[in-house]
């Protein structure tokens, strides 16, 4: 039997709690070689990342238990070594980075003495640790890096975070990096730059590089194998490219065919007729700092116009100052011709039930002390106009019903639904309102592929139903280019480009937008070789 | 920071003008010194000289006139009881609950972090039962009954130490003791339940997978975190100790500002009393300020 970096062989974990024993993974058995990437891909719950926090002792056992199999690090069991010997391991020999790099940096510490902490914890006398620490932030392409080694977590950008973490992981040049979901919460320019910083890195040191992901993209673009993930079992491993062109099992299948991106373009509308809402020069300021700087567009009766564009371009700010969660600074937004911005608070109130809002948390935007039927039935007490309330059970069922839930749950709570059904719950709280209008913020983001195709089919079909109009706010652009009719490209306040879905994602104008599009990250391993040809060529990414 | 400090100290100068003004006529309310100074067979003619020495027989508004105007001059007036400035009197007590309430504070401030951090740590464990223990006993068992119990058993029938005064540092024990348990046993509480959040935060994950050892584990990457909502309650408490541990100064006769204020309540000693209650007042404003500059040390996050 030939020897293995990094093996992994019929690994169970189980965790126990109050509700009962959770099998997490079962029976897991994969590898790792020097100088390859193997991504584990699966959703939320899928148990993906359990063997990962085995390898690094992460565990807590009580609750979680190890009850069978081995991990072996060059052959070495390491389930049979002490803590001690673990934690030697651990940063010097296999490092590991994680998503939201934000809370994943300890926020009271500068950055250079955690990166040096990485040394010093391992033995570097501490002058040697700062010089390297310094040497390192150079390395990963940090600005200015002797003042950003005293500078503190918060005060560097989502992307240079991550950064940070891949600094300070490979202090010691590891055999094997860990990197869990690591582009995850990054826009898509950035994630772009962080994958091909960790390519280059990988080519650098030759370390084994395992990924840990839900996003098929993420894998075509810098995988060498795929081990799929589902409910604690692999369902199947293999090379990233024939997985994903020839899948054999029925999960990996349903996995590939809900990736967003592929289905035909809408048809072009015929925009004659009234908008139903016209915004023009709408802005909003923050002190000196101009968020939106004077943004004007339309949407029709029956539309969807998603707004794309990286975090800090204005996106969440226009659907607050539309919705006047924050007072506008300027600028005019007629709908049904009236101007919401300048509405006294009384009229404001009554339009309110046609503008609604589905945020992109579902587990924070719904109040967890509140169950269902009165999360939904509130809306009617607040306008209670809508529907008499000898009325409200028999139709918080029928909304129920509409998004795809059992009328039999209104009386539990949120924390009961996955993440999924939550969404669901904050749609039929939306709709419960009748509105025209939903501005939905990243209402899919948070969601696995699979329950995105679902929530995006419901909002497809209520939009056919009801003739509703959608202001779809989203940085991921393959759910855009299925579900938007139009397209407004946002940058830094304003709007660089705007046009149908065909023309943005076939004719794009703006270098921005071509930029946007190039680092978007297609499920086809060969669509994704092409395209990092074609970059490598533009010399577009070399960060 | 400056303008920080500043908006701090206006807005509690106005609280302080208040408190002045209520405790100014309030003591007033208690009655006359006189009867409480003078022998009950002392002549009309004694009894008037010392309200005209004492300035007790104007008017009450002129006599609030003019103590605000020696206060002007931080004059605070004579204590009646020891015939020398009020003003050092407080202070002498002052200094002596400075003492009491540092060294207390100290003591509670170091066991609750590491007793409460590894509580965190191992919960469930010998330090997580030691937390609750003390917890319960702080919650449960008045001050007064534990402080005349201590005196009992170490000072009457052990014979450990003395019974009150002060003088050796053996004097100090059973105070300290006393005081130290409630406080102690909040803290505890409070250091445990914020250092389990901070223990299970991805930013302690991170410093495991670093290779981090577990003692810098908690008390590097965790406990200058879980400080935050710790030192507050620090405050709260250093505080109640300041303002004068009553109980515990009267029954081991600690001459401490608690006890002072007590005894000049009940002399009608008034000037003391009120000085008493503007140093007292303005001890624990440069206390919430300290609390204050503590947070952003701590944090970089907090900026004033």
């Amino acid at each position: 039997m030939t020897e293995h970096l990094l093996e992994v062989c019929d690994l169970s974990v189980e965790f126990h709690t109050a509700g009962g024993t959770v099998k997490a993974v079962q029976d897991v058995s994969w590898h790792l070689d020097r100088g390859e990437t193997l991504a584990i891909l699966g959703e939320s719950g899928s148990g993906k990342s359990v063997s990962a926090s085995a390898i690094m002792n992460l565990i807590d056992m009580p609750p979680g238990r190890i009850t069978s199999g081995r991990i072996l690090l060059n052959g070495a069991d390491m389930l049979k070594m002490t803590a001690e010997e673990r934690r030697r391991i651990n940063g010097a020999r296999i490092a590991m980075i994680f998503q939201d790099p934000l809370a994943h940096l300890n926020p009271v510490y500068t950055v250079g003495w955690q990166i040096a902490e990485m040394m010093t914890t391992h033995g570097t006398p501490a002058a040697e640790a700062r010089e390297r620490a310094l040497a390192l932030l150079k390395r990963v392409g940090i600005p200015e890096p002797a003042e950003a080694m005293a500078k503190y977590p918060h005060q560097f950008s989502g992307g240079q975070r991550q950064r940070l973490m891949i600094a300070m992981a490979l202090a010691f040049k590891p055999d094997i990096l860990i990197a869990d979901e690591p582009t995850t919460a990054l826009d898509v320019t950035v994630q772009a730059q962080v994958l091909a910083l960790l390519e280059e890195l990988q080519a650098e040191t030759g370390m084994g590089l395992l990924l840990i992901t839900h996003d098929l993209g993420v894998v075509a673009e810098i995988a060498d194998r795929v081990v799929v993930m589902n409910s604690g079992r692999i369902v199947e491993t293999g090379n990233a490219a024939e997985v994903y062109s020839n899948p054999q099992h029925p999960y990996t299948k349903k996995l590939i065919g809900a990736a967003p991106g592929k289905g035909a373009m809408p048809a072009e509308r015929d925009r004659g007729g009234e908008p139903l809402l016209r915004v023009e020069r709408l802005s909003k300021h923050y002190g000196a700092f101009h968020a939106l700087k004077g943004v004007s567009f339309t949407i029709m009766p029956g539309e969807t116009v998603a707004v794309v564009g990286e975090s800090g371009s204005g996106k969440s700010t226009l659907a607050r100052a539309l919705l006047r969660l924050e007072e506008p600074s300027g600028g005019q937004a007629f709908y049904k011709g009236r101007d919401l911005v300048t509405m006294p608070p009384k009229d404001l109130f009554g339009l309110r039930r046609e503008i609604q809002m589905v945020f992109q948390d579902p587990t924070q935007s719904l109040n967890p002390r509140m169950s269902v039927y009165q999360l939904i039935s509130e809306a009617w007490a607040i306008h209670p106009e809508i529907l008499p309330r000898a009325r409200w059970r028999a139709r918080v069922a029928e909304l129920l019903t509409k998004v795809g839930l059992d009328p039999g749950m209104a009386q539990r709570y949120p924390h009961q639904f996955s993440g999924g059904q939550r969404q669901r719950i904050a749609i039929a709280r939306a709709l419960a309102l009748e509105p025209r209008l939903i501005v939905c913020d990243e209402a899919v983001s948070a969601l696995d592929v699979s329950i995105q195709a679902q929530v995006i089919a419901l909002l497809e079909g209520l939009r056919r139903e009801f003739g509703l109009s959608y202001l779809f706010i989203a940085h991921d652009l393959p759910v855009v280019r299925d579900f938007a009719d139009r397209v407004i490209v946002m940058k830094e306040g304003e709007i660089v480009e705007e046009g149908t879905v065909r023309q943005i994602f076939n004719a794009p104008h703006e270098p921005y937008t071509r930029a946007l599009l190039a680092a978007s990250l297609d499920p086809d391993p060969e669509v994704q070789a092409r395209r990092r040809e074609a970059r490598l060529a533009e010399g577009l990414l070399t960060a | 920071m400056k303008k920080f400090i500043g908006k701090r100290a206006v807005a509690s100068a106005i609280s302080l003008v208040g408190l002045v003004i209520m405790v100014f006529f309030l003591s007033r309310l208690t009655g006359d010194p006189t009867d409480l100074y003078l022998p009950v067979d002392a002549s009309l003619q004694a009894r008037e000289q010392f309200r005209e020495i004492n300035g007790l027989n104007d008017p009450l508004m002129v006599q609030f006139g003019r103590y605000v105007a020696d206060l002007a001059v931080l004059d605070f007036g004579n204590s009646i009881r020891r015939s020398r400035p009020a003003i050092d009197v407080v202070l002498e007590g002052f200094a002596w609950t400075l003492w009491l309430a540092c060294v207390t504070m100290l003591l509670v401030t170091f066991a609750a972090i590491v007793i409460g951090s590894l509580a965190a740590f191992r919960v469930g464990g010998i330090f997580d039962r030691i937390a609750t223990f003390f917890s319960l006993v702080g919650a449960s068992a008045p001050d007064f009954w534990i402080a005349i119990v201590a005196i009992v058993v170490f000072a009457v029938n052990l014979r450990w130490l003395p019974t009150s005064g002060t003088g050796t540092i053996w004097h100090w024990v059973l105070p300290v003791s006393v005081l130290f348990i409630r406080p102690f046993g909040l803290i505890l509480q409070v250091v445990r339940g914020s250092m389990i959040g901070v223990l299970s935060s991805a930013y302690v994950k991170t410093a495991r997978a670093k290779g981090v050892r577990n003692r810098p584990i908690i008390f590097v990457h965790g406990l200058r975190n879980g400080m935050l909502p710790v030192i507050t309650v620090i405050g709260d408490q250093a505080a109640g100790i300041l303002n004068g541990a009553v109980i515990v100064e009267t029954i081991f006769g600690f001459p401490g500002i608690g006890k002072l204020m007590i005894d000049s309540i009940l002399q009608r000693d008034f000037n003391v009393v009120l000085a008493a209650i503007m140093v007292s007042a303005l001890a624990i404003f440069l206390m919430n300020l300290l609390i204050d500059l503590a947070y952003a040390l701590l944090d970089p996050r907090i900026r004033y």
